[in-house]
């Protein structure tokens, strides 16, 4: 489903990513770990364009995301171009990010009503299809900032899942939670996992990584340490620097 | 929160019927701290009301032997709603609107170079702001007037550098009515600009990022999402601005485009009721700002959704709820109830 290889990036003169070479298979979910400034982040933003990469290539579902390959050269594709590319794509960012000025039910309808042009019958009817799986069926009426942080996290994964996506990315989804609200969070992305769903996770949940992850990648200084089996990574790693990160958040 | 000043003795609502405690002991009363100073100030200034009142409505003066009222609301009167003065009106509300909807659209679209990656767009921007930011009115109003017809006698049409296809005489297409707008909305378009800029960058990043992994386009991130946003910070200065150009307008009297102010001269020009005049046109900038205020208060609650967890109350509800307050016991009507609970 996603295929980096040799993928750089710096911003300015500080490297970030030093060539990422990483596959994820459908259906599978792959947690990120690693200090933060390791280009977890980074690398995740690359996936859906928002930032572009320098060199190397990046392809979901196996099209170049952004770019188009022609002789030994990308060409960085048109904004209208990559738009289409990127409502494939879902993510959850660490800030929610819903859109404070419209209600819980039209933050969940603006992508397909928005984007895919759909009647706004359908992307009710789906939104509230939605909202009744991550439990927040009561909410629709309400604004963002009348949420609590979990419920908000849990209205932006039904923004991104409002857009049917192929890869769902979440971007430390759990960091800005009180944490008792990281529970409800954790458990929709559970299910969404149960599903079928792709999934590449940033997250500082090792608990979750080891529980729902198919794969664990360490990554730090802008290079994949190791990967593997959630398992074996986190309880038996290989490298140094693992178990010294592992060491400090265990 | 301040309180207002209500009389002396009474707590205001916050005490409740004290209960017996646990050992049988009275809960002590609260008693608000006094403010004698501000019943010194209200004195004063009930006075100084009174004496406004004195002579603007009840003085007399002798002018030429004769005892007349002071502020001859008569003749006031007489020409509040003189025709040629609402024709002047009709011009002034003409021109702030072509104004300020020019602005707006100068603005939107400053800002938007001014916030372009691109060098000589945002360069072209900034030299514009520079330009009709650092250079008075006044003198834009006279320069579009008399500078235009004596620069560029003959304006044509045409490819630039090329040939022209239409040339026309500079004094027939520019009236007093056409450089007036320009001059004015010209003037507009460089401080809503900034007006426009402060209000996009005010919005987070974030929402721009989460507008563009919904798959949204950066025009559709820009006026679905970023723009609504900034309407918070946009509206209540585009507001002032509003209200500042109703009086602007004032300023084409200097190339004798008939408005109100215009038209109210040349009315005391002809009969010598300076002052009168003045009052009436004072009356009207008035009577118009107050009504763009009123307007202001309801479109800042519009886009006030969203931001605050439960809307600010209207004026009308405020005064429902003054009312209610002054009779004793009644604590007013619940406006401050959350729209919803907002914590889980």
């Amino acid at each position: 489903m996603v295929e980096a290889r040799g993928v750089c990036k710096s911003f300015g003169r500080l490297e970030v990513l030093k060539g990422i070479d990483l596959t994820v298979n459908r259906g599978e979910v792959l947690c990120l770990i690693g200090p933060s400034g390791s280009g977890k982040s980074t690398f995740l933003r690359c996936i859906n364009h928002l930032e572009n990469v320098d060199s190397g290539e990046l392809s979901v579902d196996g099209e170049l995301v952004g770019y188009r390959l022609s002789g030994d050269k990308l060409y960085e594709l048109r904004d209208k171009e990559v738009c289409g590319k990127r409502a494939e794509i879902g993510m959850v960012f660490q800030r929610f990010n819903l859109f404070p000025h419209m209600s819980v039910l039209d933050n969940v309808m603006s992508g397909p009503v928005r984007v895919r042009r759909e009647s706004s019958a359908v992307a009710r009817e789906r939104a509230h299809r939605l909202l009744e799986r991550v439990g927040l069926a009561d909410k629709e009426t309400n604004y963002p900032n009348q949420l609590s942080g979990g419920q908000q996290q849990r209205v932006a994964i039904a923004r991104a899942l409002a857009m049917e996506p192929k890869l769902m990315l979440f971007d430390e989804p759990t960091s800005a939670l009180d944490p008792e609200l990281v529970g409800d969070v954790l458990d929709v992305m559970r299910g969404l996992a149960d599903d079928g769903m792709t999934m590449i996770v940033v997250t500082h949940e090792m608990g979750f990584a080891r529980e729902v992850g198919d794969t664990v990648v360490f990554m730090d200084g802008g290079v994949v340490v190791e990967s593997g089996d959630p398992k074996t990574v986190l309880t038996d790693p290989q490298h140094q620097r693992t178990r010294s990160f592992l060491s400090k958040v265990l | 929160m301040t309180e207002p000043p209500g009389p002396p003795g009474t707590p205001r609502g916050a005490a409740a019927p004290s209960a017996p405690g646990a050992e049988g002991k009275v809960a002590p009363t609260v008693v608000p701290v006094r403010h004698p100073w501000r019943w010194v100030a209200s004195a004063v200034v009930l006075v100084v009301v009174a004496m406004m009142v004195n002579t603007l409505f009840f003085s007399h003066v002798e002018r030429g032997g004769v005892r007349e009222g002071r502020f001859q609301w008569g003749v006031v009167g007489k020409y509040l709603f003189y025709h040629p003065i609402l024709r002047g009106i009709g011009v002034t509300l003409e021109l702030t609107v072509i104004a300020m909807v020019a602005g707006i659209v100068i603005g939107v679209l400053l800002a938007v170079m001014r916030l372009s990656p691109n060098r000589l767009l945002s360069g072209a921007a900034w030299l514009y702001i520079w330009f009709f930011r650092g250079t008075p009115v006044l003198v834009q109003l006279f320069f579009w007037y008399v500078g235009i017809t004596y620069l560029y006698p003959h304006l044509s049409f045409g490819i630039p550098f090329g040939p022209g296809f239409v040339t026309v005489n500079a004094n027939v297409l520019v009236t007093t009515f056409v450089a007036g707008s320009l001059g004015l909305s010209l003037n507009e378009g460089a401080y809503m600009a900034e007006i426009v800029r402060a209000g996009i960058i005010s919005v987070d990043e974030g929402q721009t990022e989460a507008a563009q992994s919904l798959g949204m386009s950066k025009r559709q991130t820009l006026r679905l999402i970023v723009l609504p946003q900034a309407m918070r910070i946009i509206i209540p200065p585009t507001g002032n601005e509003t209200i500042s150009m109703l009086k602007t307008t004032s300023l084409v009297y200097v190339i004798a485009l008939v408005e109100l102010f215009t038209a109210t001269q040349n009315v005391s020009n002809a009969n010598y009721e300076t002052v009168p005049l003045l009052l009436v046109a004072s009356i009207w900038y008035l009577f118009f700002t107050s009504i763009l205020t009123v307007g202001q208060y309801y479109v800042e609650r519009h886009y006030a959704r969203g931001s605050t967890r439960a809307l600010p109350p209207t004026p009308l509800q405020k005064l429902r709820q003054g009312l209610f307050q002054l009779r004793p016991g009644r604590p007013g009507l619940p406006m401050d109830v959350p729209l919803a609970a907002p914590h889980e």
